[in-house]
């Protein structure tokens, strides 16, 4: 077997959880563009992710891929009700710096302070974790997908009752729920597979 | 068959058609579609590989014990036991999670400003018995999936070369990786809808 670890070309790690974009650098060997199948290629649902290591990584086992992917964008994406973007972004930076993920906590973050426009409240999140108070709302939804993420969950009837008081229904505690299990999957694959870097922009 | 499961994630909930979690289910029908597609896709896979049904359901029921999560590892060991696995082989996964079993995460931080956060916890290496009902593949696999459910911030080259050494490919260590990775998903929606479902709207008032 010629299989082989990677060993990252010289880079700069990022010291600090940040929403600044970072470069992501793998480990194991990402199927080359010029081998990749027609089935690997539409594993990646988006034909630009061909250019992402992380995604022609995983595309090794395409059906996987392909399925996560439309799971994920469904979880987002999804504008019928329930909670808002900004929110679902929320969840997924909880979960990233819950779990110690930089890269996706900076995709994340970036999203959330984006379409919240409550840039500082995000960077507390970042730089003071998950116990930082972000209001009454933005701190259930935090403490919902902290609790959800801890293995094992210690997710409960309270977490439920404070999302309700804080103005949710239950479409929109379902849509916690799936935004901070999915960063339990991602979360997993970005730290496992490769590395963070500051990216060249940066 | 796997192939042919009734959406797992509904069995799991304890989903009923035309119940409140089905409704809201039904609002997200592309996640709710593809959650299940991505089961088959990993355990009733239409070419197995090098990582056989086995294989997949053994490291199944050890992610799903390691969550604590009974409803769903009993799933999984009831497909190991399907799958054909010896006695010897599931009394090496009980005794697994017996021995793995902890709290997380934990793990450490690059050496910087976020060092303050480290919290220690153990590495897993499979007790002798246990390794040698699991055999030397499975037992490596095993560790590494102890760190990627409990302490996965601790994750370095070290630990994918060390299952590239036991004769996985670059190939399976993505399918292990997506497996464990997917049931932390899986098992977090079962958990969640469940706390949800059992303090519905209606049985508040």
């Amino acid at each position: 077997m010629s299989d082989k670890v990677l060993t990252p070309p010289e880079h700069k790690a990022p010291a600090a959880f940040t929403r600044a974009q970072l470069d992501w650098l793998p480990w194991l060997e990402p199927l080359a563009v010029e081998e990749m199948s027609a089935r690997h290629m539409a594993s990646l649902v988006d034909a630009a992710r061909v250019k992402s290591p992380y995604f022609r990584l995983l595309a090794r086992d395409p059906d996987a891929l392909e399925a996560r992917t439309r799971t994920d964008k469904d979880i987002f994406y999804n504008a019928d009700a329930g909670l808002p973007r900004a929110e679902r972004e929320l969840a997924a930076a909880a979960t990233s710096r819950f779990n110690g993920c930089l890269y996706c906590a900076s995709v994340h973050a970036r999203h959330a302070a984006t379409y919240s426009k409550r840039e500082s409240d995000v960077d507390r999140l970042l730089d003071a974790g998950v116990g930082a108070d972000l209001g009454e709302r933005w701190s259930a939804i935090v403490a919902a997908s902290v609790a959800l993420s801890a293995t094992p969950s210690t997710f409960g009837p309270e977490h439920v009752d404070r999302l309700r008081r804080a103005g949710l229904d239950d479409l929109a505690i379902a849509d916690v729920i799936h935004a901070s299990a999915f960063f339990n999957w991602a979360n997993r694959l970005m730290l496992s597979l490769g590395e963070p870097a500051v990216g060249a922009g940066a | 068959m796997p192939a042919t499961d009734a959406d797992v994630i509904d069995a799991l909930v304890g989903i009923a058609p035309g119940s409140d979690l089905d409704a809201i289910r039904a609002r997200r029908p592309e996640a709710r579609t593809h959650a299940q597609t991505t089961y088959r896709a990993l355990f009733a896979p239409e070419k197995p590989g090098a990582v056989t049904l086995q294989d997949r359901f053994a490291v199944g029921a050890f992610v799903a014990g390691l969550h604590g999560a009974a409803i769903v590892a009993a799933r999984y060991g009831e497909r190991l036991v399907e799958s054909g696995a010896s006695t010897a082989l599931r009394d090496a996964v009980d005794a697994a999670v017996a021995e793995a079993k902890t709290k997380g995460p934990y793990g450490s931080y690059p050496a910087g400003p976020l060092s303050r956060e480290d919290s220690a916890g153990p590495v897993y290496r499979a007790g002798e018995s246990t390794r040698r009902g699991l055999g030397p593949r499975l037992a490596a696999a095993f560790e590494h999936v102890h760190m990627l459910v409990f302490h996965p911030r601790d994750a370095a080259p070290a630990s994918l070369k060390t299952l590239l050494d036991a004769d996985w490919s670059t190939t399976d260590i993505v399918t292990i990786s997506q497996i464990v990775a997917f049931l932390s998903f899986q098992i977090r929606v079962v958990t969640g809808l469940r706390v949800l479902a059992g303090r519905s709207a209606r049985s508040t008032t």
